[in-house]
């Protein structure tokens, strides 16, 4: 008995250090070079073979709405739009984090990269709910509570990217825009919760973890377009921080090497 | 397909200013990401050759007696 | 982990826990001003200030649809419990229907009736094919389900 126990013990401790060795890794550039090389193809895949066919069935195959006809085929880059917006911000405070408390050099690189490209699918998120509005609502833009905090989340992407590229010292701007981007985390759960909390034109989710309201010829292809959104997503963010990571790391050997041919 | 024809798709009822309108800015939107991610990778190359050679360039003047 | 990091982490936690707080309660404080409209359940309670702008939303009752004279129209709007009538001169959207969710933007007279200048449609989020919409009305469930 006692043998079983401090076995079970043994593995949370192989199964701690295995985490805290993997978390470690990733703090190594060549290492976040390596990997993102052997996963980016992969990623690529994805948006070839999920992205786009979603994308087509969603455009051409699905059926349309009974009541909004086809314009509600925005949803299948909207939903993923604002999925991607949410996610990103996410990533970005979680770095935030990792920067301030282990002072990790990766992390910093990741929320810089992820910033352009996730303010780029908030900007799409709000334009494309615009452009569906105008047929459904009557209106291109409502100042209720979901709109208004999904506005607020695309300035906070603005603002950390204005507030990196006024700190000219890399570490000191690596730290306030850590700050600044934690502090935003609060509006994520008001975005998603807006509809059940306030009285908004916007409609509640239709995907929630007790089921969904769409039609599964509908589905189907929306959770494809969302799937392929995050593999478009992680190309995007990988390729950036690859930049990124070379321009910070020139002095290193392993860069002079790559660099040679 | 669930059209009838290829201009009954590009009608989308009456619809289709608003659906393609959309889906034509996040085309514009990923491939502008994209493009300006590309074209820092080549300046970052650019930019890493530059500060490498100026840096061999000082290395080899302090050898100087 | 280390106590320096694990201090950094303590004084993180504790700086989103308590600005959530605050914000929480600034939300809850300011929750009637956040609400995009108020129900006609709002209205019969009396808490409606008239002649000021608000907005009101609702489904459209079912039948209550009336031209009036010129290009007035006359609607009910419902929340189940209140039902409240609503004048309109105007262009109403797309996807107004009997039965559907709507905002209605404009006053609250005397008498408890709303002037409309702006209807919006709202939709909910059911979404399915024509068919499947038929077939569901063909075995006998409620509309709007």
């Amino acid at each position: 008995m006692q043998q079983r126990v401090n076995q079970a013990e043994t593995k949370t401790a192989t199964l701690w250090q295995w985490i805290n060795n993997t978390f470690h890794r990733f703090g190594s550039p060549k290492y976040f070079y390596d990997l993102t090389g052997k996963l980016l193809p992969w990623c690529w895949a994805g948006v070839l073979l999920v992205l786009i066919p979603g994308l087509i069935w969603g455009l051409a195959f699905a059926p349309p709405d009974y009541y909004q006809g086809n314009s509600y085929r925005i949803i299948f880059i909207h939903v993923p739009a604002a999925g991607i917006a949410m996610m990103g911000y996410a990533v970005m405070a979680f770095a935030g984090i990792v920067t301030l408390v282990w002072r990790m050099k990766m992390a910093d690189v990741i929320a810089k990269v992820v910033a352009p490209i996730g303010a780029s699918f908030t900007f799409l998120c709000l334009v494309t709910g615009a452009i569906w509005g105008r047929p459904t609502w009557g209106t291109w833009w409502e100042w209720d509570a979901r709109l208004t905090s999904m506005l607020i989340l695309f300035f906070l992407y603005v603002s950390v990217m204005a507030l990196r590229a006024a700190i000219e010292h890399p570490d000191v701007a690596a730290r306030a825009t850590a700050v600044l981007s934690i502090v935003g985390i609060v509006n994520l759960p008001i975005i998603r919760y807006s509809v059940n909390w306030w009285n908004t034109l916007h409609q509640p989710s239709s995907i929630r973890l007790t089921g969904s309201s769409l039609a599964p010829e509908m589905l189907y292809p929306l959770l494809a377009c969302i799937v392929g959104f995050y593999f478009l997503f992680a190309v995007l963010v990988m390729l950036s921080a690859r930049n990124e990571v070379l321009l910070r790391e020139y002095r290193s050997a392993w860069v002079k090497k790559w660099l040679k041919p | 397909m669930y059209f009838d024809s290829f201009a009954d798709f590009v009608a989308m009822g009456t619809h289709g200013p608003y659906v393609w309108s959309a889906y034509a800015l996040t085309l514009i939107v990923v491939l502008a990401n994209l493009g300006v991610i590309l074209h820092q990778g080549r300046k970052v190359q650019a930019t890493i050759r530059q500060k490498l050679r100026r840096q061999q360039l000082q290395e080899q003047d302090s050898y100087e007696p | 982990m280390n106590p320096k990091r694990k201090r950094r982490l303590t004084i993180i936690i504790g700086l989103v826990c308590g600005l959530s707080v605050a914000v929480g309660f600034g939300a809850y404080a300011m929750r009637h001003s956040i609400d995009l409209f108020v129900t006609p359940g709002d209205i019969a309670a009396g808490t409606v200030p008239t002649n000021q702008r608000i907005s009101v939303g609702g489904l459209v009752v079912d039948g209550s649809l009336k031209r009036g004279d010129g290009l007035t129209i006359h609607f009910d709007v419902s929340d189940n419990k209140s039902v409240v009538a609503v004048s309109y001169d105007g262009i109403l959207p797309d996807l107004f229907r009997e039965g559907k969710g709507i905002v209605v933007k404009g006053m609250l007279t005397e008498d408890g009736r709303v002037v409309a200048n702006e209807v919006l449609a709202k939709h909910d989020e059911n979404y399915m094919p024509p068919e499947a919409k038929a077939a569901i009305e063909k075995a006998g469930h409620p509309k709007g389900v």
